[in-house]
């Protein structure tokens, strides 16, 4: 319970330092994002008085220049904390927290169904390597799984945007799912939306499986030298319960943080394929509100991915522990 | 290794302890310069022959050796790329003179690759010896120390390492307007990659704290610099090596990454491969037309096949954390009770599988 507290207290202080840190640069920077903001709209704008100005800049901040530091800080983490990220700039003043609620559905599905796809396909083949190694079979899946990880995802999409979508014409090459479809619960949709993210999905997920595979391969592989394997061996278990009790289990451990922390990479990778694959998720809104200069909007985006990846840390860390009894939670430990 | 130059015992305290074979202290001491090549085989002889040993290392050593000559006299061999000095868009292995063709403008592309490897080695240098050693001060610091110091420098550790590094990156470089000097870029690329190597650090730090001869300096008063730098340091070192070659490979992917969607920020005379899959894309529509596609692959292959480099160096760095490896290269140590090494030693086979 003391350790569950303290992580809980600790995720929240990882929020509320992301939340400083954006009001920091929002705020504090040299050449700081207010003063071009107020520049912007001038520009855009020109018949605004000083006045409209500033309330312009307060609704789309949540800051206030005028008041002291404390209370511009205050103002800030509240009306975050309450899910108010201020307005666009460029999208005629729509609020950002509805920029985002249409955005995350979209590369949440992306990213997980990536996730799925190379976790499962790359321990299978991890563990048949382990199993067969120094094979030719584990040295030739070995070496693809190498050049797959030393690729890029956006790299993996370029080609297959470049190869599958323009010269084969397979696949779209962007969008999220056909124009003439309405979004809704039916079939159409469904299949109009898998079959648009299948390059951006595929393009994560064969780089991910060459990582999950060498993982699983060295795992299983130190595990295949472990003394308690000779003990099954001698007493005679069946060989399918030795690999699915023994070393499955005990390689597929130790990858269990990593699937909630390969789920914050698949975030930054997303960044880019969704902008190579023009699919307007989060990703795509970063980008697009860096070009705009629209603050708001890239604020707003980066909180809300910094949470998503400390409740995924923090939902892998709560559960671990029961599901790998080894790992214990909480130490003490004199301090010198 | 100061407390080792204290004599021990005297010669005189050796004479009248009548005999006993407990007390008798080694005659022969390691003279300075024989612990020193002591210390150097087991620092870096033993871990070269156990790299070397691997094809895997072998083919990076080539590679990254290959980058490293690129990067440093590829310019002095090479002229520059510069505007209409050929045919446009002339395909790849076309003329002796553009090996790997032109650009839209008539550039030459090989020119270009080997014009962009000197900045991409100057960011990855930098990137990944400021997250080594952020991360070895934080890390060896909090395991060693423990109690508050260790409390409050895991909460920052943890703090970074679950703050998305590539959106973190976006948001500083488009609030902070820094320049386009290719170390501060790879420092940027890397200013929150330090946290998971530390807890990593600090997680093999538990175990060393509490080893008998970190106690026997820690009784004997030696400073907890010291100490850190001396006795714990050195054992992380294989570990270290290979998060080192991890956050180059880091650093390759973001600063392509980035500047392709054109968001680092770049001056005249920047050359980059990310920067080249931007033009080829932009200017050339390269994804979309046939005439080009040899403009994005060159810059490709040269990313993949660097970052393959630095795969298959930590790849075989790892295995100076196999204790069985190591004792097998040790020169006491008979390598009775491990097979031979297996037949992938030549490395031909996979080799080609590579390349192709």
């Amino acid at each position: 319970m003391h350790y569950i507290l303290r992580r809980l207290v600790q995720a929240a202080i990882t929020v509320l330092s992301t939340i400083t840190l954006s009001f920091v640069l929002i705020r504090m920077m040299p050449g700081s994002p207010v003063d071009r903001l107020r520049a912007q709209l001038l520009e855009r704008n020109s018949g605004l008085s000083s006045a409209q100005i500033q309330y312009r800049i307060e609704q789309q901040t949540n800051i206030v220049p005028d008041e002291p530091l404390y209370v511009q800080y205050f103002d800030y983490m509240t009306s975050i904390l309450t899910g108010d990220f201020g307005r666009s700039i460029v999208k005629s003043n729509q609020p950002v927290a509805d920029i985002l609620a249409n955005a995350i559905p979209w590369t949440i599905f992306l990213m997980s169904s990536a996730l799925f796809l190379g976790f499962v396909v790359g321990i299978s083949l991890g563990a048949f390597m382990a199993y067969r190694e120094g094979s030719l079979f584990d040295i030739s899946s070995t070496s693809v799984s190498l050049t797959l990880n030393s690729t890029p995802d956006y790299i993996v999409g370029l080609l297959l945007l470049t190869f599958v979508a323009y010269q084969l014409g397979l696949f779209p090459t962007g969008g999220r799912y056909a124009s003439g479809v309405d979004p809704g619960l039916s079939l159409e949709f469904f299949a109009s939306v898998l079959y648009h993210g299948a390059l951006p999905i595929l393009s994560m997920a064969i780089v991910a499986f060459g990582g999950w595979a060498l993982d699983m391969r060295g795992n299983s592989i130190r595990i295949l030298g472990e003394d308690y394997l000779h003990v099954a061996r001698l007493r005679g278990l069946p060989e399918r319960r030795i690999a699915l009790r023994y070393v499955a289990r005990n390689a597929i451990l130790p990858m269990y943080t990593g699937l909630m922390i390969a789920m914050g990479a698949m975030l930054n990778g997303s960044v880019i394929l969704e902008s190579i694959y023009a699919y307007p998720g989060l990703g795509f809104r970063i980008i697009e509100a860096v070009n705009n200069r629209d603050y708001p909007v890239l604020m707003g985006c980066f909180i809300v991915i910094t949470c998503a990846i400390v409740i995924g840390i923090l939902i892998a860390d709560l559960t671990y522990s029961r599901i790998d009894p080894r790992a214990k939670g909480g130490d003490s430990r004199e301090a010198y | 290794m100061k407390r080792t130059d204290e004599p021990r015992t005297t010669a005189d305290e050796r004479q009248t302890d009548g005999g006993s074979d407990f007390e008798t202290v080694a005659d022969v001491r390691l003279s300075s310069s024989e612990r020193y090549r002591q210390t150097a085989d087991e620092l870096l002889m033993t871990p070269a022959r156990i790299v070397w040993s691997d094809w895997r290392a072998r083919i990076a050593v080539c590679v990254l050796g290959f980058y490293l000559f690129l990067g440093v006299f590829g310019p002095l061999i090479v002229s520059e790329p510069s505007l209409g000095e050929g045919p446009v868009l002339l395909g790849a292995f076309y003329s002796l003179e553009f090996p790997l063709g032109t650009t839209s403008r008539g550039e030459d592309i090989l020119a270009q690759v080997i014009y962009a490897t000197r900045p991409m080695l100057q960011m990855v240098a930098a990137g990944a010896v400021f997250t080594v050693i952020v991360a070895t001060i934080v890390g060896t610091t909090a395991g060693y120390k423990g109690g508050v110091v260790d409390s409050v420098l895991m909460t920052l550790t943890d703090v970074m390492l679950t703050i998305p590094g590539l959106p973190l990156v976006i948001v500083l470089v488009t609030v902070l307007e820094i320049g386009a000097n290719p170390y501060l870029i790879g420092v940027l690329l890397s200013v929150n990659a330090w946290a998971g190597l530390a807890r990593a650090l600090r997680s093999q730090v538990l175990t060393l704290r509490d080893a008998e001869y970190v106690e026997a300096s820690r009784i004997m008063g030696v400073p907890t610099r010291e100490i850190l730098s001396v006795d714990i340091i050195p054992n992380l070192m294989p570990y270290i090596t290979m998060n080192f070659v991890k956050q180059g490979r880091a650093v390759i992917f973001g600063s392509v990454g980035l500047y392709f969607l054109g968001i680092l920020p770049q001056n005249s005379d920047t050359q980059n491969w990310g920067l080249m899959i931007d033009t080829a894309v932009s200017d050339a529509g390269a994804v979309n037309s046939a005439a080009a596609v040899h403009w994005l692959l060159a810059p490709i292959f040269a990313v993949i096949t660097f970052a393959m480099g630095l795969t298959l160096f930590a790849q075989s760095a790892d295995r100076l954390f196999n204790p069985r490896v190591r004792a097998r290269h040790a020169k006491t140590t008979s390598d009775d009770d491990e097979p031979p090494e297996r037949n992938e030693g030549d490395g031909t086979a996979p080799a080609g599988v590579m390349q192709g």
